[in-house]
């Protein structure tokens, strides 16, 4: 972990993964960041973990469903009202193709 | 004054509740002009929840003022986490725990300043066009973070008031303990977590901060308890923790985490030492303890799997259904880019970058995967611990609140070790309290003091003993 290679080409990869687009500035600073960041995390590689299984929750969680009956909703007009792009009760996105 | 005194004097008439609120507001508005503690002051709202509550002065929080970290949702009032990608967002409705304190007859009067999404120990990570909140003791110093604005103003006001912070990492007991205010982060799950813009869905918890032991233990029982909007929170009874305020301690057993101590500074435990041998002089037995795993290892396990979920739970964030908004055009992939890339702050596409990495084809079973089998490991710890004490003790920061120009020069791995007596109980779900044990050179120590799952009930205890001492 501690030796993993962060250059530019990686940082690009993961920022257009998560839909970021960075500046050069932000590309150098990040593959800065990175590295000091992977090499200081490298230290859990040292933990003995055999036999454990990973925890995703802290504590034991009940899986719980509810009866399947029709409640009251968000209305439409709720729905849309934190929108700027909006026509005719539906979002209005960007193109898809 | 306590909040239940106040609430005590709303009922009886002895205070116009209308005018203590517009005073208030008054006096808040004032503050924040300084200090930059709350986002929004919801006046309006105030003062109409004010008339009606004059006319039926009922539930255990009547007429108290209350401010909720801006993560929190509020019916018709901006919630934005602090961050600029959500400006301009109303939501429709109230987060479960702001609709139990109104049902309450709590008076909330504006949401508070925070890091950005909750990313961050010293609030200085807030989003693009925010301002920090200052050090109510010296306007030079970090309120802690990331709920600041939360500790801030419960220190600085002169009301009775209560905030209510949100905890990932540490963010309630570690602002607690940089403004010298009380700070409980519950048990994961003891409080519905429905309507808080999360950070990381398996670690957020929303918990009470307040001046006063009985303020964090009377907002407790009004916000705790199983709620159907939420899947992950718990059904347990919920204690009345008002009843173990001034409780006997004598006889409790106490682990003092040796881990804690050795790595902070002199001035901060010798405070924390003080409390222990004031615990002492009550009847409590304290003995060292080691906790390995979680000091050494937790920041790597706690980072690694915070900013994991966050890069997913953030990935919402694209500025079509809610929030900021930008010039329709171009394709899906164009147009979300630009919306994230302009709105985000730093610390915001540091950790969405990280956590995008840590489970990449490739890298999953390195980063995550193993990080999720030493919070296991670190969760055993606790466990066995509580096995033999009541609860655990260690500073809750290891050194003072730097001042601004200070932390200007720590590295991106210097902010993250700040959480390093924090993230443990955090990472393995386990309530939290700050208890402010002294000043050094006019700066607030905090003692963390650590329980076991849903025993919020001993913190209170021990907590309202070491008050005032």
């Amino acid at each position: 972990m501690g030796n993993m290679k962060v250059d530019k080409e990686l940082i690009k990869n993961v920022a257009s993964l998560a839909r970021l687009e960075l500046t050069e500035a932000e590309v150098k600073k990040f593959v800065e960041d990175f590295k000091e960041i992977l090499k200081s995390f490298s230290v859990i590689e040292k933990v003995d973990t055999k036999g454990l299984e990973g925890a995703f929750h802290s504590i034991e969680l009940k899986n719980r469903l509810r009866d399947d009956l029709v409640e009251e909703s968000l209305s439409q007009e709720e729905a849309l009202a934190n929108t700027e792009h909006k026509k005719d009760g539906y979002f209005k996105g960007p193109k898809a193709i | 004054m306590k909040a239940s005194d106040f609430v005590t004097q709303i009922r009886n008439g002895d205070i116009d509740v209308v005018e203590h609120t517009k005073k208030i507001l008054e006096e808040v508005k004032k503050i924040n002009k300084e200090y930059h503690y709350l986002t929004v002051i919801s006046e309006k709202e105030a003062i109409e929840q004010a008339k009606s509550i004059a006319k039926n002065p009922a539930g255990k929080l009547a007429g108290l003022p209350v401010t909720l970290k801006d993560a929190i949702c509020l019916k018709g009032i901006e919630t934005t986490a602090g961050s600029r990608i959500l400006q301009g967002y109303k939501p429709t409705f109230d987060a479960t725990v702001a609709a139990r304190i109104k049902k309450e007859g709590g008076i909330i009067i504006g949401k508070t300043s925070q890091d950005e999404f909750g990313f961050g120990a010293f609030s200085v990570n807030v989003g693009i066009g925010f301002e920090k909140p200052l050090n109510p003791f010296d306007k030079h110093r970090s309120t802690g973070g990331s709920s600041g604005g939360s500790g801030g103003i419960s220190q600085k006001v002169h009301f009775p008031h209560i905030s209510l912070g949100e905890s990932t990492g540490g963010s309630i007991v570690n602002p607690a303990s940089f403004c010298g205010v009380f700070g409980l982060c519950p048990t994961y799950g003891r409080v519905s977590r429905y309507g808080l813009l999360d950070y990381s869905n398996s670690l957020d918890k929303i918990g009470p901060m307040g001046k006063y032991a009985e303020d964090i233990a009377l907002m407790m029982e009004v916000i705790s308890g199983f709620d159907e909007n939420e899947s992950t929170c718990s059904d347990k009874p919920v204690d009345e923790y008002t009843k173990h305020v001034g409780a006997d301690v004598s006889g409790m057993k106490v682990g003092i985490i040796k881990e804690g101590f050795a790595a902070s500074n002199e001035e901060v435990t010798r405070h924390c030492r003080n409390a222990i041998t004031a615990l002492e002089g009550l009847g409590v037995e304290c003995k060292e303890i080691s906790v390995p795993t979680a000091i050494k290892y937790g920041i790597p396990t706690y980072y690694l799997l915070s900013t994991s979920e966050a890069s997913t739970n953030l990935a919402k964030y694209c500025g079509m259904r809610y929030g900021k908004h930008e010039k329709l055009e171009g394709g899906f992939n164009d147009y979300f880019t630009k919306v994230r890339s302009k709105n985000l702050g730093q610390e915001a596409k540091r950790r969405i970058m990280l956590g995008t990495f840590a489970r990449m084809a490739g890298y999953r079973d390195a980063y995550y995967m193993k990080a999720a089998a030493v919070r296991a490991k670190i969760i055993q710890e606790y466990k066995k611990a509580f096995k033999e004490f009541d609860a655990l003790v260690c500073p809750t920061v290891s050194v003072l609140p730097p001042r601004f120009d200070e932390i200007d020069k720590f590295k991106v791995v210097d902010h993250y070790n700040m959480d390093n007596l924090t993230v443990g109980p955090n990472l393995a779900g386990i309530p939290h309290l700050n208890v402010p044990v002294g000043f050094e050179k006019e700066l607030p120590v905090g003692l963390m003091i650590i329980g076991d799952h849903f025993d919020e009930k001993t913190l209170i205890g021990l907590g309202s003993a070491l008050e005032g001492k």
